[in-house]
């Protein structure tokens, strides 16, 4: 009995976890399919727009113009030991492109605006804000969760190709302000080497890193337990799966790309 | 009008409703009365759809609730949350308009405006009051503000559950007195959610006390003081030692 006693407990954490992502999916699919069919709330999708793109824009901006900076330094510094300093051009904007762009502009999202919908959603839950929704013939996944999937399906793509952008134009500071790089030489081979299927893969993975990120917080957030205590676990657990699916979609993302 | 039968419900090992049974006839002001944690919100809730019951049936106008259309079932309703629980998002008249700007019949924006002003003005509220969020009014306005969303779309029943819980007694009393006023204008039923007496006393035509998730006693709130229902008279009274444990 003992000795079956961590097994016991493995397996139980196992079905929790399996039960956790079975209703987690089955409310993604539910969100999906409130987002297709009406009422829609275009006051609520309008605001989610707002809060979600162009309110992170400038903390995406940021994260990207030191990342390409750094990466750049980096580069440069690598590619000294086997005689490849000119390289960064290239490698800087197919790192921030491919990988880096998608990946911190994701993990960025997740840290803003997931918690920021968890938080909210579970304050309202909390307060019975959810219940009277319901008794004003609302339907709260209509209402809170489908304008904020669809606002962070649309948008966070956009903020992808921005921090690639930013990125890449960080990379280009540091190597030509420090490294020495001629100005239109640098430009002119990123442009060149990038594909458009590099720039169309980042913005694929940022509509699903978008659309993870809003259903993790839509998702703790209306499954919240009561009080302060329940609005806290919902917003750390929704920051931390919707991160660890980021990343793991990411991956899975970059060995589908790469077998097309 | 609204009949209760056999309902049950449980959380884990909790059994919280162990068979209600209760009649509310149309225009009836009804008050559920218990201690805390007797299930009183549970039973709204479970009226509502907000919770299922496990066991046991709801019945309005002789319909099953369960079978009714939902939205047309909650058209009828109203409700004043014990908390209020007011949109923050949304301004004080966008909260009492909510109702009137969703669905296929809904107004225009400056007639809910209009509406939501008049009902303000009913629960003695300003028009200025209006443009206002619920964070920026004080606790008895914003029960006020959870009234006029209630009645905003002028419901044939209104539910209200604990509704001058954390006011003071002046404001408490100026509650109770609106919701009397307002449900015999309107002709409405209503069942109200309480451990507070006065409440039962200003509000009710009929009182049913729970406990032990069961119907403990009911009748007119004037046969209450000489029920001879020990439960009951431990309640009304406020006593200690009685059938009733006063720790639980």
């Amino acid at each position: 009995m003992t000795l079956l006693s961590p097994l016991g407990a493995l397996g139980g954490a196992v079905l929790a976890a399996l039960g956790a992502v079975g209703r987690a999916t089955l409310f993604a699919l539910d969100a999906l399919g409130h987002i297709l069919r009406p009422p829609f709330y275009g006051r609520e999708f309008a605001l989610a727009l707002l809060q979600i793109g162009w309110l992170s824009l400038p903390v995406v901006g940021l994260t990207a113009v030191f990342t390409g900076g750094a990466l750049a330094l980096q580069i440069y510094a690598g590619g000294a030991r086997f005689n490849a300093e000119a390289v960064v051009p290239q490698i800087v904007a197919i790192g921030m492109v491919r990988e880096l762009g998608p990946v911190l502009v994701g993990l960025m999202i997740a840290a803003r605006v997931t918690s920021s919908i968890a938080a909210e959603i579970a304050t309202m839950k909390v307060t019975e804000q959810i219940d009277a929704l319901v008794t004003l013939s609302t339907h709260p996944m209509k209402y809170l969760v489908a304008p904020r999937v669809l606002a962070a399906l649309l948008v966070v793509p956009g903020l992808v190709a921005v921090g690639d952008v930013i990125g890449i134009a960080g990379g280009y500071a540091v190597a030509t302000l420090s490294l020495g790089f001629t100005p239109a030489v640098y430009l002119r081979n990123t442009v060149d080497f990038l594909e458009m299927w590099d720039v169309l893969s980042s913005l694929i993975k940022g509509c699903a890193f978008g659309g993870i990120a809003a259903l993790m917080g839509c998702y703790f957030g209306m499954m919240s337990g009561r009080g302060a205590q329940g609005v806290g676990r919902a917003t750390k657990g929704s920051v931390e799966a919707a991160a660890v699916l980021i990343l793991a979609a990411n991956f899975l993302l970059t060995g589908v790309f790469f077998s097309l | 009008m609204i009949g209760l039968d056999g309902v049950a419900k449980a959380f884990g090992p909790n059994r919280v409703l162990q068979g209600v049974d209760l009649d509310i006839d149309s225009g009836t002001s009804m008050v559920i009365i218990g201690g805390s944690g007797t299930g009183k919100s549970v039973l709204l809730k479970c009226i509502l759809g907000l919770v299922t019951p496990d066991a046991g049936r709801i019945m309005l106008d002789g319909q099953d609730v369960s079978r009714a259309d939902r939205d047309a079932f909650l058209a009828r309703f109203g409700m004043l949350f014990q908390g209020a629980a007011l949109f923050d998002s949304l301004p004080v008249w966008q909260n009492v308009a909510f109702r009137l700007l969703q669905g296929r019949n809904r107004l225009s924006k400056s007639d809910a405006r209009d509406r939501a002003i008049a009902k303000l003005r009913r629960v003695g509220l300003t028009p200025d009051v209006a443009d206002r969020f619920p964070a920026e009014l004080s606790g008895g306005m914003q029960k006020r503000v959870g009234l006029a969303r209630a009645i905003a779309a002028e419901p044939e029943i209104i539910f209200f559950d604990e509704p001058t819980t954390g006011l003071d007694p002046i404001m408490a009393g100026v509650i109770n007195d609106l919701i009397r006023e307002i449900v015999t204008e309107m002709g409405a039923t209503a069942m109200t959610i309480t451990h507070d007496m006065s409440s039962v006393r200003a509000i009710a035509d009929r009182v049913a006390m729970l406990h032990n998730g069961r119907i403990q006693w009911t009748g007119p709130v004037g046969a209450m003081d000489d029920s001879g229902d020990p439960y009951l008279t431990q309640f009304i009274h406020g006593r200690a030692d009685g059938p009733i444990e006063a720790v639980r």
